[in-house]
């Protein structure tokens, strides 16, 4: 029998959650024996046309050749999973989404926005074709990932976080920093997967998986207020990284006004 | 039966942890952590917090330090017996395939490479621990809790500081300790009351070098217990709340906590007698071995309601409600009692600051109207 063959396409991203497919290490090792590995630009194998059975996908969707691109890999692809926060809910680079300010970023960034070709919107994958799995953060983590793998190669889907970040705290044993603290934690609004990487370090979660099943984006909100954040900050936390993620936008559109400065 | 056991110089503190030590026990003991009271291993009393206490509000704690010489002068932080015994996560069993293709399955020891001390467990730990026996011991029959449990000895401090979010004296489990434990202490300015409650706890007492106690000190003490109940201004309803909460299924109180609560799970985690867990399989990359893990759940997780193709309860109001009446109401069928021992965690640890008192006294405000 063959070997089940994967490919992992870049799209408008910062190579971060390769990176984290790649840390794996030695278990990298096992994937190369379990699997062919078609595509994989950060490590060096390409050949973008290759029809593959999974293909991962990191980054968003934000440029017309990428709108063309996308839609092949899908015709290329038996499954298509998207790999991390960017290509599942549009990543930094979709804040230009929220009030028209494509062009005016564009030409305060670059020093030549002539030669810039971008649409005016960054898009998560499932805007342009049918995603079959979906892994989230802001990098993935490594170990999510080679896990949904095998799943994938046992022929199922894999299994969907559902919990918060609070639950995952709790197993750790990580004390809550919104209550000793007061930080703004987005901790019971945030899918987990991270292991609460941030408040086991004492720092507030910013939502870098983005939103968990049923969220009360409401009742955050009014405490991250009650801290004393003002509407600016609490739109931040919400459209940060996962800004196109309906419950995030939502809660962050609430908040939030166009061409927002500090308040 | 708890008997007083003689007085310890607060200079000799330190000969109880020598002494648990020596018998070969995990010596674990409260310490200042991660701006909380937490569960530490120690061997050393300058570990312990002294001259700390906590200011505990809905939503909110925060640690202080007072001019006191005591150790144990703060109400419970986040971390209750439950993890000690009733793992966060834990692997149940593992399986590997040979190259025939066969699989092996294989336990997993779970017993401790020593047993535990503890020391400085609160009454409403201890109602908790009594609890969580009742169910992993009597009810399910749980060997993994049962090992861990085996030789567990547990020192308690009867709690002369409840917190503002402390109710244990309206569910009748504290402030003072008086089952469950290996021995008792009394906190004073200048040392402890020790008291025995077990033949282990006796042992260790001989190993100590205590005076005897005059009447001043157990006044004293007796005081200060007295006083921590009367301090505590929270209650649940005195009413049969079984009933009174299933007969109120469609309040509209349940909306409205709903639009707070975040259904994130932070108070049966911290809740030290919710034992709700989910089951999972970890397989190795290649396939060839697999772990079965189990870790904490909740009733308010979208998986915990989660049954093959549909979601039992699907709204936030739904998952609060089943908490409650299960907390506090069929509890009673299950374990002949209530699951609330008034320790107030649920209070202090939920980022929204719900207050589970609040919460049971608004639904079952008809029937206090109606009592006599």
């Amino acid at each position: 029998m063959n070997k089940p063959s994967i490919a992992v396409h870049k799209f408008s991203s910062c190579d971060g959650c390769q990176l984290a497919f790649l840390n794996a290490g030695e278990e990298l090792l096992t994937l190369a024996g379990l699997v062919d590995i078609r595509h994989f630009l950060e490590a060096g194998v390409a050949d973008e046309q290759a029809r593959v059975d999974i293909a991962f996908v990191e980054g968003s969707i934000s440029t017309d050749e990428e709108v063309e691109r996308i839609r092949r890999v899908r015709e290329n692809s038996t499954l298509v999973v998207t790999l991390g926060a960017c290509a599942t809910a549009g990543g930094l680079q979709a804040l230009r989404n929220l009030d028209d300010s494509h062009t005016a970023w564009k030409n305060a960034v670059y020093a030549q926005p002539a030669f810039i070709r971008t649409l005016d919107r960054a898009e998560p994958v499932s805007a342009h074709i049918k995603v079959d799995f979906q892994l989230w953060g802001c990098p993935v983590n490594g170990r999510q990932v080679l896990a949904a793998v095998r799943q994938l190669l046992f022929g199922v889907l894999p299994a969907v976080v559902h919990d918060k970040v609070c639950m995952e705290c709790k197993r750790q044993q990580a004390v809550c920093v919104m209550v000793t603290s007061g930080k703004p934690c987005m901790g019971p609004v945030t899918r987990t997967g991270c292991g609460a990487l941030c408040p086991r370090f004492g720092r507030d979660c910013y939502a870098c998986f983005g939103p968990a099943d049923d969220v009360n984006t409401d009742a955050l909100s009014q405490r991250l207020e009650g801290l004393g954040l003002p509407p600016a900050d609490v739109a931040r936390r919400f459209l940060f990284i996962t800004s196109q993620a309906p419950a995030f936008h939502a809660a962050g559109l609430r908040h939030y006004r166009p061409g927002f400065v500090d308040d | 039966m708890i008997k007083e056991a003689g007085f310890l110089a607060r200079a000799d503190l330190q000969t109880l942890l020598d002494r648990l030590h020596d018998l070969g026990y995990r010596v674990i003991g409260p310490v200042v952590d991660d701006a909380a009271i937490l569960y530490r291993d120690i061997d050393r009393v300058e570990q312990l917090p002294l001259g700390y206490t906590d200011d505990q509000a809905p939503g909110s704690y925060r640690l202080s330090q007072v001019d006191t010489p005591r150790c144990f002068a703060w109400a419970d932080g986040p971390h209750a017996l439950k993890p000690f015994l009733f793992a966060p996560r834990e692997t149940m069993w593992q399986v590997a395939r040979d190259s025939d293709g066969r699989l092996a399955f294989s336990a997993v020891d779970p017993r401790p490479a020593k047993a535990l001390a503890v020391v400085g467990v609160r009454a409403c730990d201890l109602a908790a621990l009594a609890l969580q026996d009742r169910h992993f011991l009597d009810h399910v029959n749980d060997p993994y809790y049962e090992a861990r449990r085996a030789g567990l000895f547990l020192v308690a401090v009867h709690c002369a500081y409840p917190a503002d979010t402390c109710f244990c004296a309206s569910t009748g489990d504290g402030p003072r300790a008086t089952t469950g434990c290996d021995l008792a202490l009394h906190e004073l300015d200048d040392g402890f009351i020790v008291e025995a409650a077990s033949p282990r706890g006796h042992a260790v007492c001989d190993g100590l070098s205590l005076r005897a106690i005059d009447d001043d000190q157990r006044r004293a003490a007796n005081d200060a217990l007295s006083e921590a109940a009367h301090r505590q201004f929270r209650r649940l309803p005195s009413t049969d709340l079984h009933n009174g909460l299933l007969a109120r299924l469609d309040h509209p109180r349940w909306e409205q906590v709903a639009s707070r609560c975040l259904a994130c799970g932070s108070c049966t985690s911290v809740c030290p007698t919710c034992f709700c867990h989910a089951e999972s399989d970890a397989p190795s990359l290649d396939g060839n071995d697999s772990e079965h893990l189990r870790e904490w759940d909740s009733c308010f997780s979208a998986g915990h309601a989660q049954l093959h193709g549909f979601q039992v309860r699907p709204e936030i109001r739904q998952r609060y409600r089943q908490w409650l009446t299960h907390k506090l109401g069929s509890w009673h069928e299950q374990y002949g009692r209530s699951g609330c021992v008034g320790c107030g965690r649920c209070i202090t640890w939920c980022p929204v600051g719900i207050d589970i008192t609040a919460e049971a006294n608004a639904i079952c405000a008809d029937t206090i109207e109606e009592a006599p």
